[in-house]
């Protein structure tokens, strides 16, 4: 049961890298946010409850629901609906993304077990996102499916916190305020900036300075 | 001596609370005598913070590592708060009249002015956090913090190309921050093998525990953390936003981001090297600081060649003493002196290199090396500056770099390290035969039409803050303070190095 | 080696191969709300096509008639192959399911051969899709009896689906699941049902697997009909085989279970046919190597 989670994770991580419509995207990013919400109450917390239910709400409302809400006005504002030429084609990026899930599966392999685990993919789910995100910041040319790739790489260290370190205190949160602050203020802001002033939100157009 | 207990947070809040102040205050002059009030009680408040005790469960503490980065940090911004006031003033003058920004073919605004001056003092506030900060989750938090206060600043110039170099800024940083996060859970997890479960990320507790945690994980954490934290710091290869967002912002907001923010990153992978070093693992942690330190400064040497910008030109060299900074710590030993003493010569010098060149461009209204001849002709004053600078930049005796530089290759040799030492020997001189040429075409020879008129001669405010910063380098090289050379030499010990 | 019950399923197969496809449309005709064709309608086209006469177009040669008859071999040999439910096919021995596919290939390659052999570019067009696709999909099959294959421990098509039992379901559940969904997904590809083809299209630019079987004509159409309906009875038997957790000892339950859950798929396929779109069919090498992503997913869990 918990393996499904991850697996759904994981599935969700494929379609969105072959998602060219950013409402898709979007949406698929909320799915993300509610599997990441579901995580907590996977492991079996003695004496956590309230905190394992706090964090779990927390996740659900801001990651599911207001982060989303707040991407798809700012993709109404900014009047980009679609991913037309990445640089990296969508048929190719499932491609990579594979390989991604082999370098993360390899990877997960050689760190040693830990106890505490909800379930024995995680942490090579919680690198594939890393990787997906990565990928996708680099292969994509519209600053709104950058920001989307990277709230992805977010997802991924997100997966670690809430499957390993609840009981640090504070720390998990920090992952959330991390998607906060930074998606949707800071760069709504600045997303809304350049297509003001560009005219569009193409990064590759984004490249006089050079050198 | 319960006065001593207020000391961090007042360091805390008082640039938080005048930023917010600042903000809402509608006049410009009451605003600047603000900023720079706030700074020199700062600056006051770390002189005198010695005897700080640890706060709140020992989130905040601050040790001689923290207090080190604190002193640049905040002497740093009251020089340049002073400079602010006549900058700040010259930029008001000139919106009244409409400008034409031939670089991005159009007409040039500013932000507004409060924003610029709020977002100064939450930076400082982010900053001296960085440095106070002994829960690595709280650290990581405030470097957060310092990115987003500093973005609108690089974007104060409404321009194309500092909109570009800002939303660079923050999606490549953002991304080393998300990797840093990575990083701290990767070290909570390595925690979990402790027989009391989890630990809190108290940076006094896991260097007591650091034995008995995981080393794959802890290892794994490392790699993260530096490479995270490495990202915001401006090593190579993740560099590629400094020189953009360096030669794009204001003149003294360059500074502030060369020569204190820069050395906060720093701080975050040096927190993460002393959790290393206590748990036996220091010389996985040296050959990766080596080895980043080697290729930012080659990396930066080539790219220096052919720079047409020399705003740019001075933020590779920031990506070269960043990557003099790592190699120091990398080799341990005397190279870590070398290293701490570095990041105070460069931090001075890099802050005069900056303002020095907002003087230029103030006059000359130019960014490009190409146009610029004769300095010394036209603009006495700032050429002189930027003659000096650039000799103390590269390492010419007797400036402070120069020390520095030459402890950290004294070091290499000392341990054998000969082709680290003969690479880091042979950066150095090309950067310097690089630099030499730029800048000595720049000071040198007639002024270019249109630049020859002799210009009112420099206000003082311009051109103060640049001689007191250089004077400072000067005297580093000649004469450490005692307080300074005890907080050096503590700073080092808890890195595991020794003079 | 040789098992002589399991021969009454190859002939239930060819008894009962069309009656999936008349299932298949009257379920379609139900969710449009029509009557729809008769159930047995597809018997009957066989035969009315078997009393017809054949015409052979004059740029044909020997590969355009041998085409349809080695298709149809391909797929009755394949059911000597095919397990049905829990029990053994009539051959099985160490990787069977080889075979299997490779049947499936003879009769995909003497197809589109003979669409080649037309020397009409429309038939080329559709010979050229059809192999896109295919060549996606391979692999993926592959990937897919790979996974069942390691997380049973058998190498052999009829002990793999024997061996799927309760307990393999629940300690596997996540790849079961995956490894239907895959196979379901393929069976609409190789089928040519939407999302991947209309089978009710006469257009050009939207006939993938109708297109290259133009020209046949009379009982060499009558074998590709037949054949056709053999593939999905194949592939629905895949299906239900990886995924139905119970093997009663009892071969009438077991038959009635398997036959119940080849209907049950038929009335699925109905349904997406109703419910869904075509794709674009640029869109379909995507959704094809979504499959194979799935099929990593698949065996990097069965690789742990």
């Amino acid at each position: 049961m918990n393996d499904l989670i991850f697996v759904l994770l994981i599935l969700t991580g494929f379609v969105f890298l072959g998602s060219g419509r950013l409402q898709f995207a979007i949406r698929t990013l909320a799915l993300q946010g509610i599997l990441l919400g579901l995580i907590p109450l996977l492991g079996n917390w003695q004496g956590l409850w309230g905190r394992v239910l706090s964090i779990a709400t927390i996740s659900l409302v801001i990651k599911g629901l207001v982060l989303p809400y707040f991407l798809t006005r700012a993709m109404h504002k900014s009047k980009v609906m679609h991913e037309d030429h990445p640089f990296v084609g969508f048929t190719a990026s499932m491609l990579v993304g594979i390989i991604c899930l082999g370098a993360s599966f390899w990877l997960a392999s050689r760190l040693p077990v830990i106890a505490s685990m909800p379930s024995q993919i995680a942490v090579a789910v919680s690198f594939f996102y890393l990787f997906v995100g990565l990928f996708v910041i680099m292969s994509r040319r519209k600053a709104l499916t950058q920001v989307l790739g990277y709230l992805v790489l977010e997802n991924g260290a997100y997966i670690f916190g809430v499957a390993y370190a609840i009981e640090a205190p504070f720390l998990v949160e920090l992952g959330v305020l991390l998607d906060v602050f930074v998606a949707v203020f800071v760069m709504g802001i600045i997303i809304f900036h350049i297509s003001k002033s560009f005219d569009h939100i193409d990064t590759d157009q984004l490249s006089t300075l050079v050198g | 001596m319960n006065l001593n207990n207020f000391l961090i947070p007042a360091l805390i809040l008082i640039p938080l609370l005048s930023g917010v102040a600042a903000l809402l205050m509608r006049s410009d002059v009451p605003r600047r005598i603000l900023l720079v009030t706030a700074a020199t009680i700062h600056s006051l408040l770390t002189f005198l913070a010695e005897g700080a005790p640890p706060l709140f469960n020992n989130w905040l503490a601050l040790d001689a590592l923290g207090r080190l980065f604190l002193c640049i940090t905040s002497f740093l911004f009251l020089i340049v708060s002073i400079y602010s006031i006549g900058y700040l003033a010259r930029e008001r003058k000139a919106e009244k009249d409409v400008r034409f920004d031939f670089e991005s073919s159009s007409i040039l605004s500013n932000g507004p002015e409060s924003l610029l001056t709020a977002c100064l003092l939450f930076f400082l506030t982010a900053m001296t956090l960085v440095c106070v900060s002994n829960h690595l989750g709280l650290l990581w938090v405030a470097i957060e913090a310092t990115t987003l206060a500093s973005a609108p600043m690089i974007y104060f110039h409404r321009r194309r190309q500092s909109l570009e170099a800002a939303w660079k800024y923050l999606l490549i940083c953002s991304i080393g921050i998300a990797l840093a996060l990575f990083g701290n859970f990767l070290l909570a997890v390595s925690t979990a093998t402790l027989s009391g479960g989890e630990t809190e990320l108290l940076l006094d507790d896991l260097l007591l525990l650091a034995p008995q945690f995981q080393p794959l994980w802890l290892k794994a954490a490392f790699i993260f953390l530096l490479v995270g934290y490495g990202t915001k710091m401006g090593l190579a290869p993740l560099h590629t936003w400094l020189p953009d967002a360096h030669s794009e912002s204001p003149s003294l907001v360059s500074a502030l981001l060369s020569g204190a923010l820069l050395n906060c990153a720093f701080l975050g992978i040096l927190r993460s090297q002393q959790i290393l070093i206590a748990a036996g693992f220091a010389s996985f942690g040296q050959e990766l600081l080596i080895i980043f330190g080697l290729v930012s400064m080659g990396l930066a040497a080539t790219f220096i060649l052919h720079q047409t910008n020399f705003k740019r030109m001075l933020a590779y060299s920031s990506v070269e003493h960043m990557g003099i900074l790592a190699l120091g710590v990398g080799l341990g030993g005397a190279g870590v002196f070398g290293s701490l003493f570095h990041a105070i010569n460069h931090s001075l010098t890099k802050a005069m290199l900056f303002l020095t060149a907002g003087n230029i461009i103030m006059k000359l209204h130019t960014k490009s090396t190409l146009e610029v001849r004769g300095l010394s002709h036209s603009l006495p004053v700032s050429g002189a500056l930027w003659m000096a600078g650039f000799l103390a930049i590269t390492g010419s005796p007797p400036f402070g770099t120069f020390l520095s530089e030459f402890t950290i290759l004294k070091a290499a040799i000392e341990q054998g390290h000969y082709a680290i030492a003969i690479g880091y020997a042979l950066i150095l001189a090309v950067i310097f035969i690089v630099m030499a040429s730029i800048v000595l075409r720049m000071v040198q020879g007639k002024p270019l039409d249109g630049q020859e008129a002799p210009y009112e001669s420099e206000p003082w405010l311009s051109v103060a803050p640049p001689i007191a910063l250089f004077g400072l380098v000067l005297m580093l090289g000649l004469y450490i303070p005692p307080f300074l050379q005890r907080l050096l030499v503590e700073a080092t010990r808890q890195l595991g190095g020794a003079l | 080696m040789l098992n002589l019950s399991a021969l009454l399923y190859v002939l239930l197969g060819l008894i009962s191969a069309p009656l999936m496809l008349g299932v298949i449309n009257r379920t379609k005709a139900i969710c449009g709300g029509r009557t729809g064709q008769p159930l047995l309608q597809v018997y009957y086209d066989v035969v009315k096509l078997l009393r017809k006469d054949v015409v052979y177009s004059r740029t044909t040669t020997w590969i355009f008639r041998v085409g349809p008859m080695m298709a149809l071999g391909g797929l009755i040999t394949a059911l000597l192959i095919l397990p049905c439910g829990g029990a053994p096919a009539a051959f099985k021995f160490s990787g069977d399911f080889v075979l299997l596919f490779a049947l499936i290939g003879i009769g995909r390659f003497f197809t589109i051969l003979a669409a080649l052999d037309t020397g009409s570019s429309f038939e080329g067009m559709g010979a050229s899709r059809d192999a896109l696709y295919s060549g996606l999909t391979e692999p993926v099959l592959f990937a897919v009896l790979i996974t069942l294959a390691r997380i049973t421990g058998e190498l052999s098509l009829s002990s793999v689906f024997a061996n799927i039992s309760p307990l393999l379901w629940s300690s596997s559940a996540a790849v079961l699941i995956l490894v239907a969904v895959i196979i379901f997904v393929l069976l609409l590809t190789e089928n040519s049902r939407i999302p991947v083809d209309d089978p009710n299209t006469h257009l050009e630019l939207t006939m993938i697997h109708e297109v290259m079987v133009l020209d046949h004509s009379g009982p060499d159409f009558g074998f590709i009909l037949f054949g056709s309906a053999l593939k999905m009875w194949i592939f629905s038997a895949l299906l239900i085989g990886a995924i139905m957790p119970v093997h009663t000892g009892n071969a009438l339950i077991d038959g009635a279970l398997f036959l119940g859950g080849m209907l049950l798929t038929a009335v699925t396929v109905g349904l997406v046919e109703s419910t869904m779109a075509r794709l674009r069919l640029l869109l379909v090498p995507r959704m094809l190597v979504g499959a194979t992503a799935i099929a990593a997913v698949c065996i990097f869990l069965t690789l742990k």
